[in-house]
């Protein structure tokens, strides 16, 4: 099988390739990136105007599958995350079971083996239960194909067995990540702490149960000589401790989600439960660090935190409504349209954060296009503007904190493994104007 | 009508005229109006309450609305209905209003996004409590004749108070000076930002005073977090009749109620020459008359 990309402008984060460029792709593998490839392919895309780049791979996604099928499924998950230009996502283990034993990753491989329709890697957790009071067996889970281990939603509040969670990962070569959260200083809270809580008469979530946590979290990673990964970052000192901690050498990667740089706390204002999220949205301070730390490198990585949750669990009362916004069908959206329109990244710049670096990130031989890489490609349209609605969501669940938001950048083709695993067809509607969109998924 | 945040001054001041002349209906012998005859108002209390509850009973009886009282404890909230359901099943009734207590902050605002009848915020966690704070204004007004550049303090548990934070939106709107005063524990981050000014010296909360309006301390509240001891904080911020003897001659004393007599003030002061609490009582009735009248012509 044989795949030929012809004249768009191919995006290489690792080969610094920025050009207009063809891209052969042979069994699986990418063979070949040049000017005028004449290759009798079985199938010619023309890309002409349009950006050719590595597939995204996101490493936060939480997939709810096994327990929570009603929110999302591996299937419809990774639909969505094809959409949206993902072609490879990490799976988030708080699921119902918790993936802690080498039973439940044997477990999880079938469903996705069977249904998966985009690459998806395991993160298992760190504690039984992600209860944080008994260490999982983590060689054993590492054996079994775990990629990194988290307790998300929650962070091991015990140092000492944080510490020993660090020692062994190390030992098994197994990437930890930290979801930095104390949450005796957050407690109970639903919004950033601050004049929005205030306003709001809601219990605010401090800044410190994040950046407190940071540090201890980076701290403990260096005694053990670990390297750590900080998901979703959101606050303004969290950036300064870990840019102070790469300063001195530490081993620390970091991600932040799409909506911390785009979104203040503003936006809860009208007790919306779609910008509800764990950590919080913060202020307009924290937002402009974000992108500053986007821009210069302290942060790493862009992932989605995609969280779906059911109507029923979204639509009420604030307090009771559940963390979380989808995001895999808009991420690749909102940073074409909140970094590289507004010059802050340039393309390659924006592939770096959302495929190279991840992929290095979590020991990936993906978000690259150079000779022999994985075939996983998508091809974008940059000046493509559509209206996020719901019902052009194809995740199971809806609960975006963009809908209604005009966004930029589309995904047309996303290639997995040299084939094109879905293709997104837009069509303006002759009278409106609107846009309607048909995810039309070739593997389904 | 979800709070005095989303209201103008002239919003605000087109109710408290309108209250005036539903107070005079008060002193008829016949204390009852026609206004809404043929409403139906629905009283939907998630939160036990009596004076606001009976308040809003008697305000829509007085403007000849018919009432329905609904409380959690008899409803099919129990059998795990939720909010938006609930609120649809009264506008499936027919009703024109509902007047909805909750514990939960922004509750109001979400049922009102669900229905298409009105809906007035009777209470809302520790958002807003937009009819006590207009009450409040009301009886001030009253009794000063004026509400622009009167300095009012607001004392007592700010952080969990919608009473707090209805005041000082709506006293603010209308050109008073607001502060707030109590220990730091209790005082919200960025308070000061709604456009208040901060004080932990009950002294100086009442020395340029006009009013001060004395909030519940809720000890009983189910709280993490710490919250001051009941001896001490009456020692360093309860209101006594020898604090207020530094003050203004004439400042006025109010409270939401219920009171805690020996802990947020003395006896001394609830009952005294200044103490306009059971006027506020009275008045709450003429304003909620006409929240409810205005909303139902709205």
């Amino acid at each position: 099988m044989k795949l030929l990309i012809k004249n768009g402008r191919v995006i290489d984060p690792e080969n610094n390739i920025d050009q207009i460029r063809d891209i052969l792709a042979e069994d699986g593998k990418i063979a070949k990136v040049a000017q005028n490839i004449r290759n009798g392919a079985d199938k010619v895309i023309d890309a002409t105007g349009k950006i050719v780049m590595p597939g995204l791979v996101d490493m936060h996604v939480h997939l709810r599958e096994p327990g929570r099928e009603d929110k999302e499924t591996i299937y419809s998950g990774t639909r969505a995350a094809l959409k949206g230009g993902v072609t490879s996502v990490l799976a988030m283990p708080n699921t119902s079971p918790a993936i802690d034993t080498a039973e439940n990753i044997k477990l999880l491989k079938c469903i996705i083996k069977k249904t998966a329709q985009a690459n998806v890697f395991i993160a298992a957790a760190i504690t039984k239960g992600r209860l944080g009071q008994e260490l999982t067996e983590i060689a054993r889970l590492q054996k079994e194909g775990a990629i990194a281990i988290t307790d998300d939603g929650a962070s091991v509040d015990n140092a000492q067995l944080m510490q020993e969670a660090l020692k062994l990962a190390k030992k098994e070569n197994i990437l930890v990540i930290c979801h930095s959260e104390d949450r005796s200083l957050s407690a109970r809270g639903v919004v950033n702490l601050g004049l929005t809580s205030t306003r709001l008469g809601l219990r605010g979530i401090s800044r410190e149960s994040e950046y407190k946590r940071v540090e201890r979290d980076i701290r403990l990673a260096e005694q053990a000589q670990a390297p750590v990964h900080i998901a979703h970052v959101s606050c303004q000192e969290s950036i300064e401790i870990i840019a102070a901690a790469k300063k001195r050498g530490a081993r620390v990667t970091c991600d932040t989600a799409p909506h911390y740089f785009s979104l203040s706390e503003e936006a809860v204002l009208g007790y919306d439960t779609n910008f509800k999220m764990n950590p919080p949205l913060r202020s307009a301070d924290d937002v402009v660090a974000l992108k500053q730390g986007l821009k210069n490198g302290v942060i790493d990585a862009i992932a989605s935190d995609h969280a779906p949750h059911t109507e029923n669990e979204k639509d009420i009362e604030f307090e009771r409504a559940e963390f979380g916004v989808v995001g895999l069908e808009t991420e690749l959206a909102v940073a074409i349209t909140e970094l590289v329109d507004t010059g802050l990244l340039d393309w390659l710049g924006l592939a770096k954060k959302m495929a190279l670096n991840p992929a290095k990130i979590l020991g990936l031989n993906k978000g690259t296009l150079g000779a022999a890489s994985d075939a996983d490609i998508i091809v974008v349209d940059p000046a493509r503007e559509w209206v996020v609605e719901k019902e052009g969501l194809i995740s199971k669940s809806k609960n975006s904190a963009f809908l209604g938001k005009r966004l930029k950048g589309q995904v047309e083709y996303a290639i997995l493994g040299g084939k094109i695993a879905s293709k997104n067809e837009n069509s303006r509607h002759p009278r409106t104007g609107k846009i309607s969109q048909v995810a039309e998924n070739l593997r389904a | 009508m979800l709070g005095l945040e989303d209201l103008t001054r002239e919003e605000i001041e087109l109710i408290l005229t309108t209250a005036e002349s539903f107070k005079e209906v008060q002193t008829r012998e016949i204390k009852k109006v026609p206004a809404l005859r043929g409403k139906t108002v629905v009283n939907l209390f998630y939160e036990p309450s009596t004076r606001t509850r009976v308040s809003f009973e008697v305000a829509a009886k007085r403007l000849s609305a018919d009432v329905i009282n609904i409380a959690t404890e008899t409803s099919s909230v129990k059998k795990g209905e939720t909010l938006i359901d609930t609120g649809r099943n009264i506008e499936a009734l027919k009703a024109d209003i509902i007047v909805m207590r909750h514990n939960y902050s922004g509750a109001a605002v979400m049922l009102a996004r669900h229905v298409s009848i009105s809906v007035v915020n009777a209470g809302d966690g520790w958002h807003e409590h937009p009819t006590q704070a207009l009450l409040d204004i009301f009886t001030l007004k009253e009794k000063v004749g004026h509400i622009e550049g009167l300095n009012v303090s607001i004392v007592g548990d700010i952080a969990h108070s919608r009473v707090a934070r209805s005041n000082i939106w709506g006293l603010t709107k209308l050109g008073a000076k607001v502060l707030v005063c109590a220990p730091k524990i209790i005082i919200p981050p960025e308070i000061e930002k709604m456009g208040c000014r901060v004080s932990h010296d009950i002294d100086d909360a009442l020395k340029n005073a006009d009013a001060v309006n004395v909030l519940r301390m809720q000890f009983e509240r189910d709280e993490q977090a710490a919250f001051p001891a009941q001896l001490e904080y009456f020692k360093n911020f309860g209101i006594t009749q020898e604090r207020l003897a530094q003050a203004k001659k004439d400042i006025v004393v109010m409270h939401p109620g219920p009171i805690n007599r020996g802990i947020e003030m003395s006896s001394g002061v609830a009952d005294g020459a200044n103490s306009v609490i059971l006027e506020q009582v009275t008045n709450g009735i003429a304003v909620r008359m006409a929240v409810l009248f205005l909303v139902a012509q709205a």
